[in-house]
Parts: C-alpha cells; sequence; structure tokens
C-alpha cells in the first residue's frame, strides 16, 4: 500500500467512526431523517463561511456550517410545534429551503469560488490526501484525517461523559426531566455533535455517505443486539469495515470510493436483516417453522399419552384420529422416533420412558407455566425458551 | 391535623395548545398519605403530575415540595410514568432499566457502579422480577412492564412517589402485590400519589382523594369525601349503582 492509500483509508475509517456514534442515538430517537436534513442544510453555512475564510477546511467555517445544522434542528421543532404539519413534513420544508439558498449561493458567485454542489454531495475520497496540514513547513499529514481525529476526540470524550444521560433521555424522557438531566440540553447537545461531524466530514466524503454511516451501521446494530454498549460497539465495526473493505472495492472496480463505501453499508444491512440470530428475517421463519413442527409432536405425544386403546395408536389411524396430512404425520413420527421417544410395535406406536416423562414435563410446564421440569429442554426446544 | 405538607400546589394553570387543560388547580397533600388522583380520561391527571415534576411549564402557579421548588427537591420524588411513554424497544434489559432509577442521586458525568447495581437487584427481587432481569425490556407482558417501572422507583430511595396508573393492564396478583408495596411505602412514612381509574377499590386501597377534572373537584380524606356528590360532579354521571352496589 502506498502512502496516501493508508491515508485515505484512514480518513475513511475515523469518519465511520465519528459517524457511527451520534448515528446510533439518532436512530433510536427515531430521527434518521433529520441526519439527511442537517447534511444539506448545512450548504449555504458552508457557502458563507468560506466567503469568510477562503478555506474550506477552517475551523470556522465548520462552526459556521454546524450553526446551519442547529438552524434546521431549530426550524424543523418549530415548525413541527405549531401542530400544522408532522416532523417528516417539517424537515421536507426546512432543509430543502436552505439548501437551495446554498445552491444559489454558489451559483451567484461561480467565479469566486471553486466549490460546487456534486463535490458537496459526493465528496471526494481520493483528492482529501492532497490537502496537507502543514506547521512550522513540517507535514504532518492530510488536514481531513487531523480534523476528523478532533472530531472524534471529542465525540468519544462526550460519549465517555454523558454515556448515561443520553441513554436515559433517549428511553425516557419524562423520567430523564424529572431526573433533572434536560432533554432540550441532551437533545440539542447531540444535534451540535451531528452536525459538527457532518460539516466536518462532507468535504472528504460528501453528504450522502456521511448520512449512511450515521445511519446504516446503527439500523444493522439494532437488530443484532439488545444492549446500548454492544450496539455502539457493532455499529463502529460495521462503520469501520465498510469504510477499509469499501475502499478496496472502489480500488478494484475503479469506481468511486464513496459510493462503494455506500453499497457495502447497503450490503451489510442486508446480511443482517436476513441473518441476524434473532429478529433476522431467516431466523424468525426458522423459528416459526420449528414452533409448528414442535406444537405438532406435542399434541401427538399427547394423544398417545391421552388414549391407551390400540386402535387409537396404531400408525395408520393417526391422520383421521388427529386430523393431520400424510406428509406432516410422517415428520411428527419420524421426528419422535429419532429422539426415542416413542416405539413401534406391530404398527401400534406407545410412549417409550423417555416419551413420557417428557410429556409429563411439558404438560405440566403448559399448565402450570413452571419451567423448572423442562430447564434443560430450552435448548433444543424453541417452545420451552419461554 | 399538624401533618407536614409534602406537596403543595398553588394556582397551577397548564395548556398545551389554547385551552388550559388544568384550571387553576390548588392542592395540598400532606406527608405520609397514600393518595389517588381520580377523574375521566383527559381530565389532566397526568398533566398535573408532569406539572409537579417541571417536565411541562405551567402558565401559571407555583408548586413547592416542602416548601421548596421541585429543583431543589429532585432527590425526594419518584416518578413512574403512564405507560407508553417510553420506547419499549430500546436495547436495554430490565435490570438497567431499574438502574435508571439511581442516576438521579449520582448527578451529571457520575457513572453508576456495584452500590447501585446492589440496589436495583433489590428492587427487583421486591417486585419479584430477579429472574427476568436480563431480559430484554420488550419481551416482558405489560404487567412485568409495570413492575420494572416500579422497581425503578423503588430504587430512587425517594420520599414521595408519583405513579400514573400502575394499575393499567396488570391482573389481580400483581396489582396486589403493588398496592402491598404502595401501602408499606406509606408506612415508611413516604407520600404515595397514585393516578387511579379503578374507583370501587379506592376506600380498600388509598386514604386520600383528589377528584380531579380540569378543575380539581375535591381533596381529602377518602372516608369523607369519597361520596356520590364528588363523584357525579367529576364524572358527570351518577355513580350512586357503581360504588355503593
Ligand atoms: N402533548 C399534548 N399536547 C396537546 N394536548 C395534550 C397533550 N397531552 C395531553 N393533552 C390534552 O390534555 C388533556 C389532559 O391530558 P392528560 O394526559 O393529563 O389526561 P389524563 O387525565 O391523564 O387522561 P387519561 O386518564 O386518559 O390518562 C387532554 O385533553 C389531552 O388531550
Ligand atoms: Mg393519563
Amino acid at each position: 500500500m502506498s502512502n496516501p492509500q493508508i491515508e485515505i483509508q484512514l480518513i475513511a475509517a475515523l469518519v465511520a467512526v465519528s459517524c457511527a456514534i451520534p448515528g446510533v442515538f439518532l436512530v433510536l430517537r427515531k430521527m434518521a431523517l433529520i441526519s439527511d436534513a442537517i447534511s444539506h442544510s448545512i450548504l449555504p453555512g458552508i457557502v458563507l463561511g468560506f466567503f469568510i475564510t477562503q478555506d474550506l477546511n477552517s475551523p470556522v467555517l465548520i462552526i459556521l456550517a454546524a450553526g446551519t445544522g442547529i438552524i434546521t434542528v431549530v426550524l424543523v421543532e418549530r415548525i413541527q410545534k405549531t401542530g400544522l404539519v408532522k416532523e417528516d413534513t417539517a424537515i421536507g420544508l426546512v432543509f430543502p429551503a436552505l439548501f437551495s439558498i446554498g445552491v444559489l449561493l454558489i451559483a451567484k458567485n461561480a467565479n469566486d469560488i471553486h466549490l460546487d454542489v456534486d463535490a458537496v454531495l459526493l465528496g471526494e475520497l481520493a483528492f482529501a490526501p492532497f490537502d496537507r496540514f502543514l506547521l512550522f513547513g513540517a507535514d504532518l499529514g492530510p488536514k481531513a484525517a487531523w480534523i476528523m481525529g478532533v472530531i472524534l476526540l471529542i465525540t468519544l470524550l462526550l460519549l465517555y461523559l454523558f454515556f448515561k444521560e443520553l441513554k436515559v433521555s433517549t428511553f425516557d424522557v419524562g423520567l430523564s426531566s424529572a431526573l433533572g438531566f434536560s432533554p432540550a440540553i441532551l437533545h440539542y447537545g447531540l444535534m451540535s455533535v451531528s452536525s459538527i461531524t457532518v460539516v466536518g466530514a462532507f468535504d472528504a466524503v460528501g453528504a450522502i455517505l456521511v448520512v449512511a454511516l450515521m445511519i446504516a451501521p446503527a439500523a444493522a446494530a439494532y437488530l443484532l443486539t439488545a444492549d446500548l454498549k454492544k450496539m455502539l460497539w457493532i455499529s463502529v465495526c460495521f462503520g469501520v469495515f465498510a469504510a477499509i473493505s469499501g475502499y478496496w472495492l472502489a480500488h478494484w472496480l475503479d469506481a468511486s470510493i464513496a459510493g462503494s463505501i455506500t453499497t457495502v453499508l447497503a450490503l451489510v444491512f442486508l446480511l443482517v436483516y436476513f441473518f441476524a440470530p434473532n429478529k433476522g428475517v431467516l431466523s424468525v421463519m426458522y423459528r416459526q417453522k420449528q414452533q409448528r413442527t414442535e406444537v405438532s409432536l406435542l399434541t401427538f405425544l399427547l394423544h398417545l399419552n391421552n388414549h391407551q386403546e390400540e386402535e387409537e395408536r396404531h400408525i395408520n389411524h393417526l391422520r383421521e384420529h388427529i386430523n393431520w396430512q400424510q406428509v406432516k404425520a410422517n415428520t411428527v413420527v419420524k421426528l419422535a422416533l429419532d429422539n426415542n421417544l416413542i416405539s413401534i410395535t406391530n404398527e401400534v406406536i406407545s410412549l417409550t420412558q423417555k416419551g413420557l416423562s417428557f410429556t409429563q414435563a411439558a404438560l405440566e410446564y403448559i399448565i402450570t407455566n413452571k419451567d423448572d421440569k423442562i430447564e434443560h429442554l430450552k435448548d433444543d426446544f424453541f417452545l420451552f425458551r419461554g | 391535623m399538624t401533618q407536614k405538607i409534602a406537596i403543595q400546589v398553588d394556582d397551577l394553570t397548564v395548556a398545551y395548545n389554547y385551552k388550559p387543560v388544568l384550571w387553576d388547580i390548588d392542592l395540598v397533600i400532606p406527608q405520609g398519605v397514600l393518595m389517588a388522583i381520580v377523574g375521566p380520561n383527559g381530565a389532566g391527571k397526568s398533566t398535573l403530575i408532569k406539572a409537579i415534576l417541571g417536565i411541562i411549564d405551567p402558565i401559571a402557579g407555583s408548586v413547592a415540595i416542602y416548601g421548596e421548588p421541585y429543583k431543589k427537591q429532585r432527590k425526594l420524588v419518584a416518578y413512574v410514568p403512564q405507560k407508553g411513554s417510553v420506547d419499549w424497544d430500546f436495547p436495554t434489559t430490565a435490570l438497567d432499566v431499574v438502574m435508571m432509577g439511581t442516576y438521579g442521586s449520582l448527578g451529571w458525568i457520575k457513572r453508576p457502579g456495584q452500590k447501585q447495581k446492589k440496589a436495583a437487584l433489590e428492587a427487583l427481587e421486591k417486585v419479584d422480577m430477579l429472574s427476568f432481569k436480563s431480559r430484554q425490556i420488550s419481551q416482558l407482558s405489560g404487567g412485568q412492564q409495570q413492575r420494572i417501572f416500579l422497581a425503578r422507583a423503588l430504587v430512587q430511595n425517594a420520599s414521595i412517589y408519583f405513579m400514573d396508573e400502575p394499575f393499567q393492564g396488570v391482573d389481580a396478583s400483581t396489582e396486589i402485590a403493588i398496592i402491598n408495596i404502595l401501602k408499606e411505602l406509606r408506612k415508611a412514612g413516604k407520600t404515595v400519589v397514585v393516578v387511579h381509574h379503578d374507583l370501587q377499590t379506592v376506600p380498600e386501597y388509598f386514604d386520600w382523594v383528589t377528584f380531579l377534572n380540569v378543575k380539581k373537584i375535591a381533596t381529602g380524606p377518602v372516608k369523607d369525601i369519597f361520596n356520590d356528590d364528588n363523584l357525579t360532579k367529576t364524572y358527570g354521571i351518577n355513580y350512586k349503582v357503581a360504588v355503593n352496589k
């Protein structure tokens, strides 16, 4: 790997981590759309900041643009508070307005600035290493890496300090304010961090990738865990994974890096969506199928348990007695046989000792809901996991 | 009576949009009572609690907890919100939710440690939910969720408890378990304020009652003021049949 290659990946990874952290809270607060709004409506802030500073990477510009992000949030809330429109409508009203002001500003002053809308939306990671951070003539590396590094450090520090406050105010606004953790302060704090992250990252990676890096890792992590800390870790890992592998995908396809990273993010989310162990689509389908089979097996065993008369337990009569289709009956009988729950002599089925105790334990669980007797069965039986 | 006053509400008026949903409420709640707030849906019961706790700003009036504004007395107060006011799909466990009750005493920045965890486990034990401590909260039943919230309030170790419909959608045994815990709190000298809908059980569960319907209709000891007259004023229908059988 050449130096610029490493630097690009470093920048991408820094952006990914910086985005994933506020992203988790945005997703949990059902505010994913607001990141999209911020990423577009900062445009006028960037343009104005650029007029003043003549430097796309100046901290002043970042602060100004982040200010526009906050203004977006405030405007959205104000409009929403009137009760005349819903939040998504308010977002849809605010950010195109601000964005188009930015577009007009650029168009009117196109001669003076080398700034175009495409660059803001898509960014170009490949060029990021060319813009160096020079101090007393010494080259300290790409500017973007420094900017994102500082933003990430601030984000991590704030997360460390205010983790419990963010958690409680996201989970239960009422409790949070009753305990004295002002939800408004936390809300605007989160919005400020999100805005600064978006502004800091847009020049390197573009607004679209920023939004993708905020939302997709968090949305995927949400499906994988029921623990906020783990969700943060998983999001960060997904983000970094997408950043690095997206870079190599772009390298290999000779395509846009931001586009490739976004593609990887989409793929990661899809994979998780289908294959997540508990909430994934396939896992849910498998569990339901298993449960149906288990219910049939139990019905079958209970039937055997209830009927001593041979005629009721004759293999060819099962169909009429328990009202099953032949295929299902065969599956269930085979399952019971494989597990030594039943034995067949002269085409008459009986419960084995194991089958008998299993049936009685299950019966007791179903009736009393006490699960001590079936504790050891929980790993094999979905129905008993309670 | 020379009882200490736990909560005093003066001229409280609250509006969400234009029309006030609470009008000029005066209320004095003595220390050590187990009080029901009753009134029809939309009467402003939840709003009253939220205004007392500073969750919403009133347009007029004041609230004092032991003579001081709520902001100064936060640590003395615990609150169980009405169900559905939290995000049940939030990635967190029952134990973690109960731990949140300790955050108030920790203040900003400080993190919960072993002491807080121990308190949370004890509270879970008290509401008989210890075996569910690692369960994700969305996978609890409504009554179990209610118990978790009660545990969260218990762990706050407050002097005053506000509970917004703790019996909503819980079975008889859970209801009895909850009311017994509340009665224990009262015995320990705490003040407990409960939004309650089941008028039949008011005399049995509570010793103090407030009738509310946008305005305060009456407040006082159950044995003195829990009568058909006040019920009719509050609900606008004759309650004779319903309560006195
Ligand atoms: N966030 C809000 N914005 C606007 N109006 C509100 C809001 N919350 C409550 N209201 C209105 O204020 C009034 C009082 O509501 P509140 O929730 O206090 O009633 P409640 O007595 O607790 O009713 P319930 O028994 O149904 O819980 C109602 O008319 C309700 O429609
Ligand atoms: Mg209510």
